[in-house]
C-alpha cells in the first residue's frame, strides 16, 4: 500500500508543479495577485508530496519490502540499516526522486526567506523551478519509477553495489546534489530577470548568497566523492578524470566563475548580460552532467540506465530548457546593456580574466568528455581520452588563474596601476619564491611539478596575508586597535581570503601528492618487511573475519620508523555474500604530513599475498583545500548585508 | 588611450587568450587519443607502433599465470588471441573466462599493459569488450567458426 501511495504522491505532484508551473508565471504577466499568491502554497504542496514519496520509498527499503523492483534490485535483508537509508538513491530510480528531493528544498528555501522579493519577480522565480520539476516527475512516471512492482515478489533482494556500501554513499550524493540542483535558484532568477526585464544590482545581490550555498555544496560534494574514490576503490588515487567526475567539475568551474562575476555586477554593475548567461550556462552544465550520468551513454560506477528511453527523454528534456533559456536570453539580454565602464588594468579586468580562464577550463572538460561519446555515436571508431590530456591542459590554464587569484584582490575597482600593484606585491613575491625553494629543499629533491605548485600556492598565501596587513596595518594604536580593525573586515571579504588559502592548501597537496609519492606492489609472505620512504611495512598474515554481509581476509601490516612502532594496518578482501564480488577495503594511518596506505591484491601460493603500500605525502591537504573553500561560502554567505537586507540566506 | 582603444585592446587580449589555450588544448587532445583496438585487429598490425592504446575482449580460461607482482593472461574476441603481460595487482573483478580492457603498448608482440581497467559489476561488460566480440563473431560467421568453438567464452 505504501508504494503506491508513494506513487500516487508523484502524480499528484506532477499536477501541483504544472499548476506551479503555468499559475503564478501567467498571474506576474498580467499582474494578477491571485495567481501570483498561488506560487508559494503551490510550491510549499508539491515540496511536501515529493517529500511523502521520498519517505515512501525510504520505507519500503527499511522494510525490505522486495515486491519493489527498485527495492528488490539495490537491497537486500542482510543489509544494515544506514545503507538501506541510503540505498533510496543508491540506484538511478532512487537517485532521481533525490533530485528532485533536492530541487524542492532549494524551492521551500526560496519561498521561505525570499519574503523581501516583489511578489511578480518571485512568482517567476517559482515558476521556473515548478517547471524544471515537471520535467523531472515526468521523467521518473513515464521511464523510471522507483515504486513499479513485482508480480512474482522475489526471496531476497539483490543486493546494493558492495562498493556503495560506504559511508561515503549517505553524504556523497546529498551533498553533490545539493550542489548541482542549486544552480538552478541562479539559473531560475536569471531567467525570471530576463522576462521581467529588471537585471540590476539588486537582481545580483539576491542571487549572490544563493549561488555561493549551492557552490559550497557542490564543493563538499566533490571533495567527498573524491576523498571515497581514494580510500574505495583501492588504488589511492584522488581525481581519475572520468567522464562522471568532469559531469560535476564542469559545473564547479563554471559556478566558480559566475560567484565571481556575480560580485563584478553586484559591486559596479558591469558584466550583467554575462553574468546571466553564467548563470544559465552553469545550470545547463549541471543538466548536461544529469544526462551524461544517468543516460547510460557512460559505463562506470554512477551509470545505472540502460533504457534508451531515459537517454533520449533527458536530452529531449536538455534540449528544451537549454534551447529555451538561450532563446529568452538572445530576445532579452540586447536590452540589458553592459553596464559601468572601466580600465584595462582593474578589478573588474582581472575578473573577466578570472572568467574566460574557468570558461575556457570548462570547455576543455567538455571537449574531453563529449569528443569519445560523438565519435562513438556516429560510429567512427572508439577511443578514450586520459588523465594525460586533461592534466596537460588544466596546469597552463591553473597557472594564470592562480597568479591573478593572487594579484586580483589587491588591484583596485574601475582603475589601477601596475606599478603600484607591483611596489605592494613586492615582498609577497620574494617570500613566495624563497618559501617555495626551501620547501622543495626540505623535501629532499627540487623537483619542476612541485615547485612549480608550491610557488602558486606560496603566492597565494602571501599576497592574501598582504591584503590583510593593508586592511589592518597599525598607524599606532598597538594591539586593540588591530583587533577593533580586524573586526571591522566584512564577513563577505574574510570568506574570499579563507577560500583562496583553501585553493593554496589544495594546491600543495596536489602537487606534493604527484611528486613526492610512491607506489610498490609487492609480495610478501607472513613476515616478510619492505621499507618505503623510511616506514618499514611487515606483514603479519590473514586471519578470517565475518561482517554483517561478507566475509573477509583481514591482513595485518605492522609499521615502523627507525625501528619505533608507528602503526597497525589492517586491509581487508571482503566477498559480499549476494553478489559474491571480492572488494578491496584499503587500510589508511591519516597524518598532517601524509597518509600510510596499504590494500591487498590477490592471495599467492603458500600464504603470500600481493600487497600494495603507499606513501601519500599531504594528500588529505587536498580535501582540506576544498573545506577551507566551503568553509570561505559558510563566512561569505553570513555576511551582515544579506542578513540585514534580506533575512539569513539558508 | 581612448575609450575605443581601450576596449579593442581588452577584446584583443581575451581574444589571444582563447586563441593560446586553444591552441593548447588541441594539441594536448591530438597527443593524448588513445585507440580501442580488438585482438583481431592487433593480428591484423593495425595497432599504431610504440603508441598507448586499449584491448578488449575476453581473458582465456586457464591462461591465467602469475610469477610475483607480474601476471600474464591471453585476451581474446574468439578469433584471434593477444598474449598480455601486467605487473601489479589486478582488479577485483578481473576473472578468466570474463571481460576485460586492458591499456598499454605492444612489445615483441606482447601486450605490455600500464592499467587493466576495473569493472564494477559483475554482470557488466565493458562495452569495448563486447564490440570486439560481436565483430569477430560476424567475421567468424563470414568465414569459419574454428577458432570459436575451441574456446569457452
Amino acid at each position: 500500500m505504501i508504494p503506491e501511495l508513494g506513487h500516487f504522491a508523484l502524480w499528484l505532484g506532477l499536477g501541483v508543479a504544472l499548476i506551479l508551473g503555468v499559475l503564478p508565471m501567467w498571474g506576474a504577466a498580467r499582474e494578477r495577485a491571485d495567481y501570483m499568491g498561488l506560487a508559494r502554497p503551490a510550491a510549499y504542496t508539491l515540496a511536501g508530496l515529493v517529500l511523502l514519496a521520498f519517505l515512501c520509498l525510504m520505507q519500503a527499503f527499511i522494510a525490505h519490502d522486495f515486491s519493489v523492483l527498485y527495492v528488490a534490485a539495490n537491497s537486500n535483508s542482510l543489509l544494515p540499516i544506514q545503507y538501506c537509508i541510503a540505498g533510496v538513491w543508491g540506484g538511478h530510480e532512487g537517485s532521481l526522486l533525490l533530485w528532485l528531493m533536492m530541487l524542492c528544498i532549494w524551492m521551500v528555501a526560496v519561498a521561505r526567506f525570499s519574503r523581501h522579493l516583489p511578489m511578480p519577480v518571485l512568482s517567476r522565480i517559482l515558476s521556473v523551478m515548478g517547471l524544471i520539476s515537471v520535467g523531472f516527475l515526468l521523467f521518473m512516471l513515464l521511464t523510471s519509477n522507483p515504486f513499479d512492482r513485482l508480480i512474482d515478489v522475489p526471496a531476497d533482494g539483490n543486493d546494493l553495489n558492495p562498493l556503495l556500501q560506504d559511508p561515503g554513499m549517505v553524504s556523497h550524493p546529498p551533498m553533490l546534489y545539493m550542489g548541482y540542483v542549486g544552480f538552478s535558484v541562479a539559473f531560475a532568477f536569471a531567467v525570471a530577470a530576463l522576462i521581467g526585464g529588471n537585471l540590476d544590482a539588486t537582481w545580483a545581490r539576491w542571487t549572490r548568497p544563493w549561488t555561493t550555498v549551492a557552490w559550497l555544496f557542490l564543493t563538499i560534494g566533490i571533495a567527498l566523492g573524491s576523498s571515497w574514490a581514494y580510500y574505495e576503490l583501492g588504488w589511492g588515487g584522488w581525481w581519475f578524470w572520468d567522464p562522471v567526475e568532469n559531469a560535476s567539475l564542469m559545473p564547479w568551474l563554471l559556478g566558480t566563475a559566475l560567484i565571481h562575476s556575480l560580485a563584478v555586477t553586484e559591486k559596479r554593475g558591469s558584466f550583467k548580460s554575462w553574468t546571466v548567461l553564467l548563470a544559465i550556462l552553469a545550470f545547463s552544465f549541471s543538466l548536461l552532467g544529469t544526462f551524461l550520468v544517468r543516460s547510460g551513454v557512460l559505463s562506470s560506477v554512477h551509470a545505472f540506465a540502460t533504457d534508451p528511453r531515459r537517454g533520449l527523454f533527458i536530452l529531449t528534456f536538455l534540449t528544451l530548457v537549454v534551447g529555451a533559456s538561450f532563446s529568452l536570453y538572445a530576445w532579452r539580454a540586447p536590452t540589458v546593456g553592459l553596464g559601468a565602464r572601466f580600465a584595462l588594468i582593474s578589478k573588474e579586468t582581472a575578473l573577466l580574466a578570472n572568467n574566460v580562464l574557468f570558461l575556457v577550463a570548462a570547455l576543455a572538460v567538455l571537449l574531453g568528455t563529449l569528443y569519445p561519446l560523438l565519435l562513438d555515436a556516429l560510429g567512427l571508431g572508439k577511443i578514450s581520452v586520459g588523465p594525460p590530456y586533461f592534466d596537460a591542459v588544466f596546469m597552463p590554464l591553473m597557472a594564470p588563474t592562480i597568479f591573478l587569484m593572487g594579484a586580483g584582490p589587491l588591484v583596485r575597482w574601475k582603475q589601477a596601476t601596475l606599478p603600484e600593484l607591483a611596489v605592494r606585491l613586492r615582498w609577497a613575491a620574494a617570500v613566495t619564491v624563497v618559501a617555495s625553494v626551501v620547501t622543495g629543499w626540505l623535501a629532499g629533491q627540487i623537483h619542476v611539478v612541485a615547485t612549480c605548485g608550491l610557488l602558486m600556492a606560496f603566492w597565494i598565501f602571501t599576497s592574501v596575508a598582504t591584503d590583510l596587513w593593508e586592511r589592518i596595518r597599525p598607524d599606532g594604536g598597538g594591539v586593540a586597535v588591530l583587533r577593533s580593525k580586524l573586526k571591522q573586515i566584512p564577513r563577505a571579504m574574510a570568506g574570499m581570503m579563507v577560500a583562496h588559502i583553501g585553493v593554496g592548501v589544495f594546491c600543495i597537496g596536489v602537487v606534493m601528492v604527484k611528486a613526492y609519492e610512491v607506489e610498490r606492489d609487492v609480495k610478501m609472505n607472513v613476515g616478510d618487511t619492505t621499507t618505503v620512504r623510511g616506514y618499514t611495512f611487515r606483514f603479519n598474515g590473514v586471519q578470517d573475519r565475518e561482517g554483517p554481509n561478507y566475509s573477509a581476509a583481514r591482513g595485518e601490516l605492522a609499521i615502523t620508523r627507525d625501528g619505533q612502532p608507528v602503526t597497525v594496518l589492517h586491509p581487508e578482501k571482503r566477498i559480499y555474500k549476494v553478489q559474491q564480488n571480492p572488494m578491496t577495503e584499503a587500510a589508511i594511518s591519516p597524518g598532517l604530513t601524509g597518509d600510510l596506505y596499504v590494500s591487498m591484491g590477490e592471495e599467492v601460493e603458500g600464504g603470500a599475498w600481493i600487497i600494495r603500500v603507499y606513501v601519500k605525502p599531504f594528500v588529505d591537504w587536498i580535501w582540506g583545500g576544498c573545506l577551507l573553500m566551503a568553509l570561505g561560502g559558510v563566512l561569505a554567505v553570513s555576511d551582515r548585508r544579506y542578513r540585514r537586507k534580506q533575512g539569513a540566506a539558508v | 588611450m581612448k575609450p575605443r582603444q581601450k576596449r579593442f585592446l581588452i577584446i584583443g587580449i581575451v581574444i589571444a587568450v582563447i586563441g593560446a589555450a586553444v591552441a593548447l588544448i588541441l594539441n594536448a587532445f591530438n597527443s593524448n587519443l588513445v585507440f580501442f583496438l580488438s585482438p583481431s585487429q592487433v593480428a591484423r598490425h593495425e595497432a599504431p607502433e610504440g603508441r598507448t592504446f586499449r584491448l578488449g575482449g575476453l581473458v582465456v580460461a586457464g591462461s591465467l599465470k602469475r610469477d610475483g607482482v607480474r601476471v600474464n593472461f591471453d585476451v581474446t574476441d574468439l578469433a584471434q588471441t593477444v598474449p598480455v603481460q601486467y605487473e601489479g595487482i589486478l582488479p577485483d573483478l578481473f576473472k578468466e573466462g570474463k571481460g576485460v580492457v586492458a591499456q598499454g603498448k605492444i612489445e615483441n608482440g606482447v601486450f605490455m599493459a600500464r592499467e587493466v581497467l576495473a569493472k564494477h559489476d559483475e554482470n557488466y561488460m565493458p562495452p569495448e569488450a563486447a564490440e570486439a566480440l560481436k565483430n569477430a563473431a560476424k567475421n567468424a560467421t563470414e568465414s569459419n567458426a574454428k577458432a570459436a568453438a575451441t574456446l569457452k567464452p
